[in-house]
């Protein structure tokens, strides 16, 4: 179980992005984060996955624990080798290397030639798309599937928990459900997942439980079906006072409703 | 005719040596992001233990410890001060390695004083005729060992795990580290790489034609920083065609020395540096680079 407890961040000594978080994951579980652009959800995965020094950011207070880990201020290999792997936002692949180059580079931190081999297996079934493009390079991939590169690059560790950083960004709606149904299947693998979206329609579907963070701090948490039926969450993230027919919603574009939330 | 060949063959076999450091330049550039100018004087740290090693120790144990001491001194450079400055700006950490270059390149003059070493090569300083081409032996050896270690720098960068780490981390170090790449670890192997490229060109680049190891080595390494820098300094495939480029205009332009007279004595030793300006003006990253060198 991944838990964070009082996380307060800070960029430059000055920025504060994230005032007293505490949450959790339990094993097994898909639970998301909702908020909308600059509440502390990067600054959130970038602590767990020890990226924080990169952008000059530094905890100030809490901690992150894995299991019986304590991942506070730990160097990012280590935290993969915890089982812990990020798919960052912008799906950040690397467009120079091949399908199958980038795969290999996700794998780096996973020491196990059994477990890899597995990875690959798995990550090829879960994306037939990526063993046929194997050798072309992945910058020359569609949106959809550069993303399903990002995942698939992040299951070659063999993750526990999977943390995906807005994995909807950018993407036609029909992708966005792909991705939910991928995120429900990568979990029922046994992997739990850490999802952060401003999509909340896409992430309350496949979360058990959520969050929603508020300029760096927790707002609202609960049951992500409860959540979804909530006035506030209907309000902020759905645009919408009553109930819209599943199907609707999934047309919507994620950053409409949000901007008005911003607003 | 023969002449041009000649100076052709002379100067690729030339260039092959330049491409070695070229190389060692461009891959500390990709792992690291400092343009390195330390390279000068590891070459000549190369040149000299080899030199002096090799009385002591006979020829080839003493290249081997040479380059390895070569090795070892880019690995410290790079885990005592690269390393503990990552995140500084790309002109600190250049002008850093310019620093830690004369501090050693001072040490170096002053242990090899005003003599000439020489590296007794057991192939001497003979020429040998390729079909009516002369060339001398040592760099017609340099050539073949040269070409042996460009591939297998070319075959490790595209297939081993280093070179999948190495320019996934060259990309997007931080999705690097978040696949676990630790790129401190990629960036000393860069090093470690960089100083036995050095070293092995220092081998051949202190022997026939050229009289010893003397501290002008050290300015004959420096041509090889116009070869990285106009194939473009992110470009691996660039260090080798611009190394390639600079030792083959070095080479005409001092065969056709008395041709170009107008152009002014000497003509051969800058030469590699007009080529270099004629190529960033057309293309400022160079010939096969991504980043420009405004960037640094
Ligand atoms: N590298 C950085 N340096 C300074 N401030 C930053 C940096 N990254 C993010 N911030 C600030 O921290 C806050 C949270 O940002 P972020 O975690 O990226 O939010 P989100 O991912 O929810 O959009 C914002 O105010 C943002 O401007
Ligand atoms: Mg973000």
């Amino acid at each position: 179980m991944l838990s964070v407890d009082s996380l307060q961040v800070t960029y430059g000594g000055a920025v504060e992005a994230v005032r007293g978080v505490s949450m959790e994951v339990p094993d097994g579980a898909v639970v998301a984060v909702l908020g909308s652009n600059g509440a502390g959800k990067s600054t959130l995965l970038r602590t767990i996955s020890g990226t924080l020094r990169l952008h000059r950011g530094r905890v100030d207070a809490g901690t992150v624990r894995f299991g019986d880990l304590d991942l506070t201020r730990r160097d990012a290999g280590q935290i993969v080798r915890a089982g812990v792997v990020q798919v960052p936002e912008g799906r950040r692949i690397f467009g120079r290397l091949t399908v199958e180059e980038n795969l290999r580079a996700g794998g780096m931190g996973n020491r196990d030639r059994a477990a890899k081999a597995e990875a690959i297996t798995r990550v090829h079934d879960l994306f037939p798309v990526l063993r046929e493009r194997s050798g072309q390079r992945a910058g020359l991939l569609s949106g959809g599937e550069q993303q399903m590169l990002a995942i698939g690059r992040a299951l070659m560790a063999s993750p526990r928990l999977l943390l995906l950083d807005e994995p909807s960004l950018g993407l036609a709606p029909r992708v966005i459900g792909q991705i939910g149904e991928v995120i429900a299947e990568i979990n029922r693998q046994g992997t739990s997942v850490l999802l952060v979206e401003q999509n909340a329609t896409m992430a309350l579907g496949v979360a058990t439980h959520a969050y929603v963070l508020d300029v760096g701090r927790v707002s609202l948490s609960g049951d992500a079906r409860e959540l979804a039926q909530s006035d506030e969450v209907q309000r902020l993230y759905l645009g919408h006072t009553g109930a819209t027919p599943e199907q609707q919603r999934t047309e919507r574009a994620p950053r409409r409703t949000l901007s008005r939330w911003t607003a | 005719m023969t002449q041009f060949l000649s100076l052709l063959l002379n100067g690729i076999s030339l260039g092959a040596i330049y491409a070695l450091i070229a190389l060692g330049f461009v891959i500390i550039f990709k792992a690291s992001e400092v343009v390195s100018f330390t390279h000068g004087s590891l070459l000549l740290l190369g040149a000299y233990a080899i030199a002096r090693l090799a009385d002591p120790l006979g020829f080839l144990p003493a290249v081997l410890v040479g380059v390895l001491m070569t090795a070892l001194a880019a690995f410290l450079v790079e885990r005592l001060i690269i390393n503990r400055l990552r995140g500084a700006p790309v002109i600190s950490l250049a002008i850093v390695t310019i620093g830690v270059d004369i501090i050693l390149l001072t040490e170096l003059i002053r242990q090899i004083g005003p003599d000439i070493l020489n590296i007794p090569h057991p192939w001497g300083g003979d020429s040998v005729r390729i079909g009516g081409v002369g060339i001398s032996e040592n760099r017609l050896i340099a050539m073949g060992v040269a070409g042996v270690l460009i591939v297998a720098f070319f075959v490790a960068f595209k297939y081993s795990s280093w070179g999948v780490a190495m320019r996934a981390s060259a990309e997007d170090g931080e999705a690097a580290a978040l696949m676990g790449i630790r790129q401190g670890r990629v960036s000393a192997l860069a090093w470690v790489v960089a100083g036995v490229l050095a070293a092995v060109a220092a081998l051949f680049l202190v022997g026939a034609p050229t009289p010893g190891v003397s501290a002008a080595a050290y300015t004959v390494a420096l041509r090889a920083f116009p070869a990285a820098i106009l194939g473009g300094l992110d470009s691996t495939g660039g260090a080798l065609v611009g190394g390639l480029l600079i030792g083959i205009t070095e080479a005409m332009a001092a065969g056709y020395q008395e041709q170009l007279s107008f152009l002014g004595r000497g003509f051969g030793e800058v030469a590699p540096y007009v080529v270099m300006i004629v190529v960033l003006l057309v293309r400022p990253s160079g010939l096969f680079g991504t980043k420009e060198l405004t960037r640094v």
